[in-house]
């Protein structure tokens, strides 16, 4: 077999792993997210389907397939179908950056083809070059799923929903990026590898703790950009009934909550990659990448879960902002803070040079 | 050696490939029957009041404009900060700059109140 079909057929093999890892993360978030809520709520959750609850979420994704789908008489039909699936399309492009650990060694099973067994392979479906700006590109498409969404659901709740939606992802989507760029100037690359690999030896050389307030903002800011809890104002049940997905129903209901999942699964990849350290365990007399890179891929799994119970902790623990306080503090607080820390680390970095 | 945006075509592949698949299958599962009342605008149970097709603050828009605005500014700065080591002070006072008539236009939104909710 030529070495081009190998490297496709790899590759093929990393989407497609990938892909289906993140939704089976997604639907195990749908349960850990509603049995941490209950624990913190003095209730029980969902434990009644198989141990734990485990199948919960099977049996959620069969109960939505088998739903009747509707569309409201008034709805633009095209864009309501086409809306859930922008949406989660988006989502899973902006996973193609995400390093998910260093490289693996394919161990030498013998049910493998020759070619695969003690293979090298990057835990990455694509390493660009502009890894970073093609984030900031995509997530920027992310809104047009939730504008759609609200605008062809011709109802006013979903209207409401889907405008405050783009303009609160616009507002925090800048300090997102703002947030990036002190990381860019410490480590001088685009691509997430090689900021991970700057962040190698004790964990304080992790980015989290050199450009603290970057790391500040980026919480923050990702927090809002995946509309959860206290910035969910989109879907504010008191006030919009349900918000952009009022109407939905089915499992174009369930694309558009995969999409929301997805979305955090994301930041909370990205923000493990970018500011905590990513695979490294930060003791540096542990081999980080021994044992066919597995302990590499673990330390990540395991930041990425201690990231995401963060963000199943604020919606247990935090109120809802109200809309103006939500633009005052991203205009006037977080884009401010972010466009001064740039120029303070420029400042330093010129200073050590 | 696989040009390196093919993985992001099979990833595109696949997303788009899910999407279409997820809404068909359900769409045949779910047989949907339906009626007047379910076809109506949900409004809390109240007959709706004409439709969403109407007018909506104009704050939304200034809102998208400031954000254009200094989104392509933001962008700018990623180039910047990747070449920024063999720059040194020189590039720290051309951002210097840059960002201080950035901060004027940013002000003086904020002083006419585009930032006012």
């Amino acid at each position: 077999m030529s070495p081009l079909i190998q490297e496709l057929i790899e590759k093929a093999l990393v989407v497609g792993i990938v892909t289906h890892g993140l939704l089976i993360v997604f639907s195990f978030c749908t349960l850990i997210e509603r049995r941490v809520l209950a624990f913190m709520q003095f209730r029980l959750g969902p434990n009644r389907t198989g141990p734990q609850g485990i199948l919960q979420p099977f049996a959620d994704g069969i109960k939505l397939f088998f739903k009747e789908e509707f569309i409201p008489a008034g709805a633009n039909k095209p864009l309501f179908i086409l809306a859930p699936a922008v949406a989660v399309a988006t989502a899973f492009m902006s996973t193609a950056i995400v390093t998910y650990g260093g490289a693996l060694t394919v161990p030498a099973f013998g049910f493998l083809p020759e070619w695969l067994q003690g293979r090298v392979i990057e835990l990455q479906i694509a390493d660009l070059e502009v890894g970073i700006l093609y984030l900031f590109a995509l997530s920027s498409l992310g809104v047009y799923g939730i504008v759609m969404a609200g605008w062809a659901s011709n109802n006013k709740y979903a209207l409401i929903g889907g405008l405050r939606s783009s303009a609160q992802m616009f507002s925090y989507e800048l300090a997102l990026g703002l947030s990036w760029v002190p990381v860019i100037l410490v480590t001088s690359s685009f691509r997430l590898p090689e900021i991970v690999a700057g962040q190698a030896g004790w964990f304080w050389n992790w980015n989290c703790f050199v450009v603290f307030p970057a790391f500040l903002v980026y919480l923050v800011a990702g927090t809002a950009e995946a509309n959860r809890t206290p910035f969910d104002l989109p879907e504010a049940e008191t006030e919009l009934v349900a918000g952009f997905h009022t109407e939905y129903s089915s499992m174009k209901f369930a694309l558009l909550q995969m999409a929301e999942y997805v979305n955090m699964i994301t930041i909370s990849a990205l923000g493990v990659n970018m500011f905590l350290g990513g695979w490294n365990t930060g003791l540096p007399f542990l081999p980080p990448t021994a044992a066919y890179g597995l302990v590499g891929f673990f330390t990540f799994a395991a930041k990425v879960a201690g990231f995401l119970f963060f963000f199943f902790w604020l919606r247990g623990t935090l109120p809802r902002f109200r809309y103006d306080q939500l633009m005052h503090f991203g205009w006037k607080v977080l884009v401010p803070v972010a466009a001064v820390f740039i120029l303070v680390t420029a400042g330093v970095l010129a200073a050590l040079a | 050696m696989l040009p390196v945006y093919v993985p992001i075509l099979i990833l595109a592949v696949f997303a788009v490939g899910f999407a279409a698949f997820t809404i068909v299958v359900s769409h045949l599962l779910g047989r949907p029957r339906p009626t007047e009342a379910k076809a109506a605008v949900y409004e809390c149970g109240m007959p709706a009041i004409g439709t969403a097709r109407e007018r909506f603050p104009i704050k939304f828009y200034l809102v998208c404009m400031i954000f254009i605005l200094l989104d392509v500014d933001a962008a700018f700065l990623y180039p910047w900060a990747l070449i920024y080591p063999q720059l040194g002070w020189f590039g720290f006072v051309e951002m210097l700059v840059f960002m201080t008539l950035l901060g004027g236009g940013f002000t003086y939104a904020w002083k006419v109140g585009a930032l006012d909710w």
